[in-house]
């Protein structure tokens, strides 16, 4: 089986976000950034598959300014084999993204896709589900478990009512849930070792798809600051500010 | 709990502006060196010291390793966390690359060393033992004992440990008694060694000890000890572990701090003797001993730069949250929290200051290192290997007395509740305090810059330092050039007075050359400081980094240089004036 596992390179997690002054984003320079931990977690995956004897390959894949090197050097480092960045300065949006990511799949023919289920900067957990839908593959979004046997793959999906199995053909694309596992502690030699494992980098422009974003930023700011709250006497005051203050019930 | 942040952006603005990273990455052998992978191997170290290492600082403090029988057992959750450490390959960083090490500079071997001691002092001290026990081998060892030995301990499946003291042989080795009988091709080691940092635990199935001992017809004092390999459990020619060794732990002293790591009482030979192996050639052993001195002290500098870094952690957000009283000026509107008083804030500032200059001078040292090793030019070898020798005991001395101040400001800064054990801000006092005791305590390291680094050359070394930092351009932000010409010329002229005057009479330098020690420090550190600030301020100039952070590096350096550079004249004056003061009453009568 071979494995395409794609990284995001986000804000690292402990970092704290800030609006441009302009409010035309949030301050990327000179902020440290990191693999979006969901995806950190579907690369373990690849790899606890990969030393089970299942996969004979991963390809790590991010898209992106080239600093996104890094994060597919992170990869390499916890183990995946080889790495793509696929070029590009511009910001993509869920739809672009999984277009990029049909291309590779039909140039590197993997037999699975697995990607966190959302990265932690847009939060938009669309790449996945858009994905297998470009591509008409049976998906599995939210995993927490895989069990895999002959060219299918049990995927157990965290659900808001509980966990639900779904049998699913291969390929396929899975997105993997903050349980599926507990990512290794990269090990120094590694680290070393990953700087020489192969990464190509394709410019966008050379897939020849349409990536124009659909949607367009007007304005980013900061939330509200949260208000001090109130201390009240009795259930029948608070009841009162909640219908006729807050309005919420 | 407390948390630990490793402090990255710090570590990487010190590593490229004052200790000249891309220097110690193009020296011959550091190739693989680049900047991409140093940050890789930071953020990674910083995963384990975080995650790891820094959650069992507190409950190693609180149960301690004990002693059950003759067996060590080391706190819950030790020997996972060190089954990782070894895992990840951290172990053998900068080890050469024959033995199975990595190959890294001590550069980055002392970031990352940092971060374990600031995560986990009491867990940093076992690989630093064995670190100091490979360098031994390394150095001195024969190749069939390397053989034998080297690969597990680089790796760290086998830890190492440095048996010099005994009961009456502590500062002033030339006391040592153990003994060593020469049997076929090996020794049999008899006698007590105290003192022994992890010299039993639980984490790894044998223990490699290098202890200092006498042949039977060794001549008296230091000229007649030989240093010995002993295994806990022998090894057989093809690596295999037989059966245990007659070495055993028989006690584990109750200390002040750093619980966690086990300080042993070894008995050697009380039935058979311990079988040993001779480190090189006989009655060489202590000779042998100093040559691993300069990275063993080194190592304890950069434990006193790691706590206070760790105390000033746990501080900063212990005021930022901890809400008493109004700002001053302020009678009326909302309590702040106490961050916002002049005082506290001051004391914030004092840490963090502090701890940037002894970052500075912890990774100059390591650079210097790098270049003394490696340097392809010879003049450039010899020029850093005098600044090693120069400034080793001033890292040592220098930042494990402000690593204690700064300790004790962390508790200051929480008041009464720093006082109680639980916030956690006073085991790192507690720890901190061995620091400027062991591995020479701080009079030893004064002893020995002013007796073998100033006089013994007639103060060559010291002078070529301090001109060449003197020829260095660090700018004058904030008037920080100025007063490090003026401290540099009291440094200068407390060299001289030391040469021409004091030195002469063996007690009067003694006397004064703790506050040598720490005008080098001052003076260096402030050098180095006003470096930093030169390079944020060009930075900022070109719109290049985070102006908080670069701003806050101008700040440090400024407080420096108004807070601690002054004291330079001070202790000018103290040295000059002040060393026979120190000596005026009879020695019993003080």
């Amino acid at each position: 089986m071979k494995i395409l596992v794609p990284v995001k390179r986000v804000i690292d997690y402990n970092v704290k976000v800030r609006v441009r002054q302009d409010g035309s984003g949030v301050e990327t320079v000179n902020v440290k950034m990191s693999m979006n931990p969901f995806d950190e977690i579907a690369v373990e995956e690849a790899i606890r598959l990969q030393e089970a004897g299942r996969a004979e390959e991963i390809v790590a894949i991010s898209i992106g300014a080239p600093q996104c090197q890094e994060t597919i050097r992170t990869a390499l480092a916890m183990g995946a084999d080889r790495g793509i960045l696929v070029e590009t300065e511009q910001d993509l949006e869920p739809l672009g993204v999984s277009k990029v990511l049909r291309e590779c799949v039909d140039r590197e023919s993997p037999d699975l896709v697995i990607m966190g289920k959302q990265a932690i900067d847009d939060d938009c957990n669309q790449t996945a589900q858009i994905l297998a839908g470009l591509l008409d593959w049976p998906q599995g979004a939210f995993a927490s478990t895989l069990k895999f046997s002959d060219g299918r793959v049990d995927v157990t999906r965290e659900i808001d009512g509980g966990l639900e199995t779904l049998s699913l053909l291969l390929p396929a694309v899975i997105s993997a849930d903050l349980r599926l596992n507990e990512p290794r502690y990269v090990k120094l030699p590694n680290i070393m070792k990953a700087k020489k494992k192969p990464l190509d980098t394709i410019p966008i422009e050379e897939l020849g798809i349409d990536v124009a974003p659909r949607v367009s930023t007007i304005k980013v700011e900061e939330p509200p600051a949260r208000s001090g709250g109130i201390m009240v006497a009795s259930v029948e005051e608070l009841v009162d500010k909640l219908k006729n203050d807050a309005k919420v019930i | 709990m407390t948390s630990y942040h490793a402090p990255i952006p710090e570590m990487m603005f010190v590593l490229k502006e004052l200790a000249d990273l891309d220097g110690v990455s193009g020296l011959p052998g550091n190739e693989e060196a680049t900047p991409d992978l140093i940050a890789a191997v930071l953020d990674e170290a910083a995963k384990v010291a975080q995650e790891v290492l820094a959650p069992l600082n507190q409950v190693g403090d609180q149960q301690g390793s004990r002693l059950v029988e003759d067996r060590v057992t080391t706190p819950d959750g030790w020997q996972d966390a060190y089954r990782t450490f070894i895992e990840g390959g951290w172990n053998s960083l900068a080890f050469a690359e024959q033995y199975g090490g990595q190959n890294l500079p001590w550069l980055i071997a002392t970031a990352v060393q940092e971060m374990w001691h600031a995560a986990n002092m009491s867990f940093g001290l076992c690989p630093m033992l064995t670190q100091g026990a490979v360098e031994a081998l390394i150095l001195h060892g024969s190749p069939e004992l390397k053989d034998r030995f080297l690969p597990k301990m680089v790796s760290g499946e086998w830890t190492g440990t440095m048996n010099l003291t005994e009961p009456q042989a502590g500062s002033d080795l030339s006391a040592v008694r153990m003994k060593a009988m020469p049997e076929g091709d090996h020794y049999r080691l008899f006698g007590q060694k105290i003192f022994i940092t992890y010299g039993d635990h639980d984490l790894t199935e044998n223990i490699i000890h290098m202890v200092l001992a006498r042949l039977p017809d060794a001549p008296e004092g230091t000229r007649g000890m030989s240093l010995f390999l002993v295994p806990k459990v022998l090894v057989d020619e093809h690596g295999g572990l037989s059966q245990r060794n007659d070495v055993r732990c028989v006690s584990l002293e109750h200390k002040l701090g750093i619980h966690a790591s086990p300080t042993c009482v070894l008995a050697y030979g009380d039935n058979e003797g311990a079988v040993g192996y001779l480190i090189g050639e006989e009655n060489r052993g202590l000779m042998y001993m100093f040559t691993m001195m300069n990275l063993a002290r080194h190592a304890v500098g950069v434990e006193g730069l790691a706590i206070a870094e760790r105390a000033y952690q746990q501080a900063r957000s212990y005021a930022r949250e901890r809400v008493q009283g109004r700002p001053i000026g302020v009678g009326a509107g909302d309590r702040a929290s106490i961050c916002h008083h002049p005082d506290v804030q001051r004391m914030l500032m004092a840490m963090r200051a502090n701890i940037d200059a002894m970052r500075a001078l912890v990774y100059l040292w390591a650079s210097a290192l790098d270049k003394a090793n490696k340097h392809p030019d010879r003049e450039e070898r010899e020029r850093h290997s005098q600044l090693v020798e120069v400034l080793t005991p001033v890292v040592k001395g220098w930042c494990t007395e402000t690593g204690n101040e700064i300790a004790s400001l962390g508790i200051q800064v929480h008041g009464g509740m720093g006082y109680i054990e639980e916030t956690g801000a006073a085991q790192h006092f507690r720890d901190a305090r061995i620091t400027t005791i062991y591995e020479g305590t701080t009079g030893i390291q004064a002893n020995d810059l002013v007796g073998r680094k100033v006089l013994r050359d007639q103060g060559n070394a010291a002078r070529a330092l301090i001109a060449w930092m003197r020829a260095t351009d660090v700018g004058d932000v904030a008037g920080l050039g100025r007063a490090v010409a003026s401290s540099l010329t009291h440094l200068s002229d407390a060299t001289d007075w030391l040469l021409d005057g004091g030195g002469k009479n063996p007690r009067l330098a003694a006397s004064a050359s703790d506050d040598y020690l720490r005008l080098w420090g001052v003076v260096t550190a402030g050098w180095l400081l006003a470096k930093s600030a030169s390079a944020a301020e060009r930075s900022l100039t070109d719109g290049d980094g985070d102006v908080e952070f670069l701003n806050g590096k101008i700040a440090s350096a400024r407080y420096f240089g108004t807070h601690v550079l002054p004291h330079s004249a001070a202790l000018l004056r103290a040295i000059t004036e002040g060393a026979e003061a120190s000596l005026a009453l009879h020695p019993e009568l003080v």
